[in-house]
């Protein structure tokens, strides 16, 4: 029998109208013209202040962007893209500097309010500094860098990392500050050439988070940023690079959502990560952007390239993503496993409903000796979307000594929906060791009528077997986000879950 | 581009080819203009190459150029050889049907002890009957690519095998293709129809005789099972060692029916056997397994869809790769379930055992799923030989290559299994024994 009925009536009752985070704030924006052209690029680069080089890579990145067509291997299906009925920036009109919660303007304020952030936080987040006194040392630190829009509102806790000598900062201020740093390392991970949206995301990339941590360092707090995808029509085009240096070790949180709209909103982010000799950085993501409503209108384009290079020896880089938002998901967080001894991880929970389609997963590309990558992956699909892990995995001849484990698993809530899994698994030497496994199944009857038995109702079994189903994923987050994800989980197959 | 330059210079070769073997392709008018369109597709396609998806793995113009011209109808000194050639590779007790460089050599076959078993013909004779309206649909299958087009188009011979219902096949039956010609290719396209509640087992050998080598193969046999009936197939691919082998298997499976599939390849430079399996009827078993053997540079590409279209089937998929040199082999399984095959139990592994640092194994198991209420996975893992096995039987007295031969033949021993003739599985052991032999 397929998926208990009660629960394919519900997931298609709730359908995903009720989308919680579906509101617009209303506050002048500071737009450049529609369209795309390299006049949009100068505008975007001038309003930033950026050096002459800066404009240079990204005008460079437009020509070539010019010369490229949009990829069509993914299995998702949408209208095509007019790139020139696009905005390519917008940010919020300047503010003066901020002492208190008063000052802050009252809509930004209640966005934060309905997605469920503390006053507290809020007044971090805005850059409030706290009383001396008020501050709980047993509360965990998060430093936030709120991107609103495509402007980095502000940053927090700025003195403390200073201290640590941890540079986290908008990468329009880190390119100004730091441009060895930023010049060294942007696009070194994902050129300009990569492909069809990095090109263009290098090209009119509008903010983003930069981190430095320098060598031995332990950054004292988890950093986090939040995206808000807000202005109608306007394309998010983030821009992320995180640095770690010799034997240091970076966590970096990252939390998304954004309001209802009719029209479909494009958004192509490059996130770039470097870990040097020793080094660890590890990258959470919860995504819950508008997914489109119950007729598969609207909806975010999520086309992210997501790269991580573990360029020194021993060095990790760890990927833990909960997606459960975007009209169409297009999304391959990878691991360049070139130091040896090097390792790569990926932890994937993707959840669809509605008429959403996912077509993510990762690649582990083993360069250096012995180095070792893991890869966990859950589909959960439900109403009549399309969940398809497409993952990589390839050990170069000279990786001797690698080792890959694979388990990706779908589950299957009603009939209209498909879970498929397209892995590539490429070995080029003898002593790389490979194992992949792969599952797709439905709640099993006996698992829910023992539960049952015992005194669930059916929604509380079937939530207790989709919450053991991604367990080993919810595992890897950190505390803060652990919790936001499985309220995440419950909204997105609300109906489903108990 | 290159590849541009190159197709044009290759098409015209091959428009000569076409052109020059036009007159000794069998086939009514209607047959003909078959043939023209599917070579038409293929001249527009060209030899497959890295930039398509199916064929990422396995590029035909990097790994064979071009298409050799059609080999000359065999003469007596060829069917001499290829006389040998079947001696050596006759099963015992089956009853053969030779092809000997794309040509049916009713000579060296049995076809008249099937008796009242199972009706035989060629391709050549039904494709000439101008009485038939349908003989060009032999030509034509549910899913075409490049190769299949260009089999189409040169196909010169076949067995048209039928076996009517409720019949058991007292003896199995051995198709032996045999290539005795040197650098020149050979087109060949069976049918087999299987009848409702019928009992077979149908062998399939790929051969030189004596000296043969640098030909090519391009075989597609059409499969069609009826409902309750049990087949195996056991396909046995031991070309030349510098041989091109493509082959493409269509199948189609009935009701509350038993197929059993099984391939072994140990020759052949390049090879790819792709095949489409699809379960059109319920409460089916499919069980499909193969072993690649392969050494120096050879290239192995096992390509398989199992569609299953209808609810209530099962389907188990067993591969193995053994992989010697610069061996590089490629298995690519696609499980599809349709929106209404509801309880499909869809199972596949496949692993590849590595035994050089030059060789190289790419896996690219897929799933593909519609219906919620299914059960399907599969698994795939690439190594070396497990050191720990080694030094136990090393310490037991056994040398290195013994001890390397008892365990490969243990790895591969997991698909032969699945082989349920007793006599055939002894068979298939033997070849894999004596692969591992010359390894020595």
């Amino acid at each position: 029998m397929p998926a208990v009925q009660e629960t394919v009536d519900r997931v298609k009752r709730i359908d995903v109208d009720q989308y919680r985070y579906g509101f617009e704030t209303l506050i002048e924006s500071d737009k450049a013209p529609k369209g795309l052209s390299e006049q949009t690029v100068k505008f975007i680069s001038e309003k930033k202040n950026e050096p002459a080089w800066m404009l240079q890579w990204r005008l460079e990145a437009y020509r070539r962007w010019l010369t490229m067509t949009e990829p069509t291997w993914a299995r998702v299906d949408y209208p095509k893209i007019d790139f020139q009925d696009l905005y390519y920036y917008s940010a919020p009109k300047p503010k003066k500097t901020i002492s208190s919660l008063d000052e802050i303007d009252p809509e930004i304020l209640k966005t934060y309010e309905k997605l469920g952030i503390p006053l507290r936080e809020v007044a971090m987040l805005e850059g409030v500094e706290p009383k001396p006194g008020e501050d709980d040392p047993n509360r965990r630190k998060i430093a936030v860098d709120a991107v609103f829009d495509s402007v980095s509102v502000a940053t927090t806790f700025k003195a403390e990392l200073k201290k640590a000598g941890v540079i986290f900062m908008p990468i329009s201020e880190a390119i100004r500050e730091h441009p060895e740093l930023v010049q060294k390392y942007l696009g070194s991970v994902v050129p300009t050439s990569d492909n069809y949206y990095a090109t263009l995301n290098s090209a009119v990339f509008s903010d983003g988070s930069f981190v430095y941590v320098p060598p031995g360092v332990r950054c004292p707090m988890e950093l986090s940023t939040y995206f808000r995808i807000n202005e109608r029509n306007t394309g998010q085009f983030e821009r992320t690079l995180i640095i770690a240096d010799k034997g240091s070790y970076v966590s970096y949180l990252e939390g998304c959502t954004a309001p209802q709209r009719d029209e479909n909103q494009l958004h192509a982010a490059v996130v770039e990560l470097v870990a040097h000799d020793d080094a660890e950085i590890k990258y959470s993501t919860v995504q819950n952007w508008y997914p489109g409503n119950s007729e598969g209108k609207g909806g975010i384009y999520n086309f992210v390239t997501k790269r991580g290079d573990c360029r020194g020896n021993n060095s990790k880089i760890s990927w833990t993503q909960v997606e459960t938002g975007s009209a169409i998901t297009w999304k391959y967080p990878s691991c360049i496993l070139r130091g040896d001894n090097s390792r790569g991880e990926f932890y994937s929970i993707a959840i669809s409903n509605g008429y959403q389609q996912v077509d993510s997963g990762t690649k582990m590309i083993h360069l250096g000796k012995n180095t070792t990558s893991r890869i966990i992956s859950k589909g959960i699909a439900a109403g009549k979307s399309q969940n398809t892990y497409r993952g990589l995995v390839t050990a170069h001849r000279k990786a001797t000594g690698a080792r890959n484990f694979t388990a990706c698993d779908s589950l299957l809530i009603g009939d209209k929906c498909g879970a498929h899994t397209v892995p590539y698994i490429e070995a080029k030497n003898s002593s790389a060791t490979f194992e992949h496994e792969a599952t797709t199944s439905k709640i099993s009857e006996d698992v829910l009528f023992y539960c049952i038995q015992r005194g669930l109702s059916q929604e509380e079994a079937v939530g207790l077997v989709v919450n053991g189903f991604v367990k080993d994923v919810l595992q890897q987050l950190p505390m803060e986000f652990a919790v936001e994800a499985q309220k995440l989980i419950s909204i997105s197959l609300e109906g489903s879950v108990g | 581009m290159n590849v541009a330059v190159a197709k044009t210079g290759k098409a015209r070769a091959l428009s000569d080819l076409f052109a020059s073997a036009e007159g000794r392709l069998p086939g009514s008018p209607d047959v003909i203009a078959v043939r023209r369109e599917a070579f038409e597709a293929y001249e527009r396609l060209g030899l497959p190459h890295r930039r398509i998806e199916e064929w990422k793995y396995t590029d035909l113009r990097a790994l064979v150029g071009e298409v050799l011209p059609l080999a000359a109808t065999p003469d007596a000194a060829a069917l001499k050889r290829a006389a040998d050639a079947v001696k050596a590779q006759a099963i015992d007790g089956a009853r053969k049907l030779v092809l000997v460089d794309g040509v049916f050599a009713a000579d060296l076959s049995d076809a008249a002890s099937l008796g009242s078993e199972a009706t035989i013909t060629t391709l050549r004779e039904m494709l000439g009957n101008a009485a038939n309206p349908a003989a060009g649909d032999l030509l034509r299958t549910i899913t075409t690519d490049a190769v299949i087009s260009l089999n189409a188009a040169m196909a010169t011979d076949g067995i048209v095998l039928s076996i009517a219902e409720g019949v058991e096949l007292s003896a199995p039956v051995q198709i032996i293709h045999v290539a005795t010609a040197a650098s020149a290719s050979a087109f060949t396209r069976s049918h087999v129809k299987v009848g409702s509640r019928a009992r077979a087992t149908i062998i399939e050998t790929f051969v030189a005789a004596g000296q043969a080598g640098a030909y090519q193969v391009n075989d597609a046999v059409v499969l069609w099972v009826g409902n309750e009936a049990d087949v195996a197939h056991i396909r046995l691919m031991d070309d030349a060692a510098d041989a091109v082998n493509i082959s493409s298997q269509f199948v189609t499976i009935g009701a509350n029916t038993k197929l059993n599939v099984f391939s072994m390849t140990s020759g052949a430079a390049v090879s790819r056997l792709q095949g489409w399996i699809t379960l059109a009827g319920e409460g089916s078993e499919l069980s499909v397994n193969g072993v690649n053997l392969l050494k120096d540079a050879e290239h192995g590409d096992t390509t398989l869809v199992v569609d299953h279209a209808v609810p209530n089937c099962t389907s188990r998929e067993i591969f193995r790769a053994v992989l010697d040199d610069r061996a590089h082999s490629v298995f690519q399984g696609r499980i599809i379930v349709r929106p209404d095959a509801q309880k499909t139990d869809g199972k596949m592994m496949t692993r590849a055992l590595l035994l050089s640092d030059e060789a190289e194994a790419d896996n690219k198991p897929e799933l593909e799923i519609f219906a919620d209420d299914v059960s399907c996975g599969h698994g795939a893992t690439a190594g070396a030989l497990d050191d720990s096995l080694l030094f136990y039987l090393k310490a037991r007295g056994l040398p290195e290559k013994q001890a390397q031969a008892l365990l490969i033949q243990a790895f591969v021993g997991e698909a032969i299994e699945q082989i349920a003739d007793d006599g055939l599985r002894e068979h298939v052991i033997g070849i894999a024994e004596r692969w591992l032999e010359r390894r020595q």
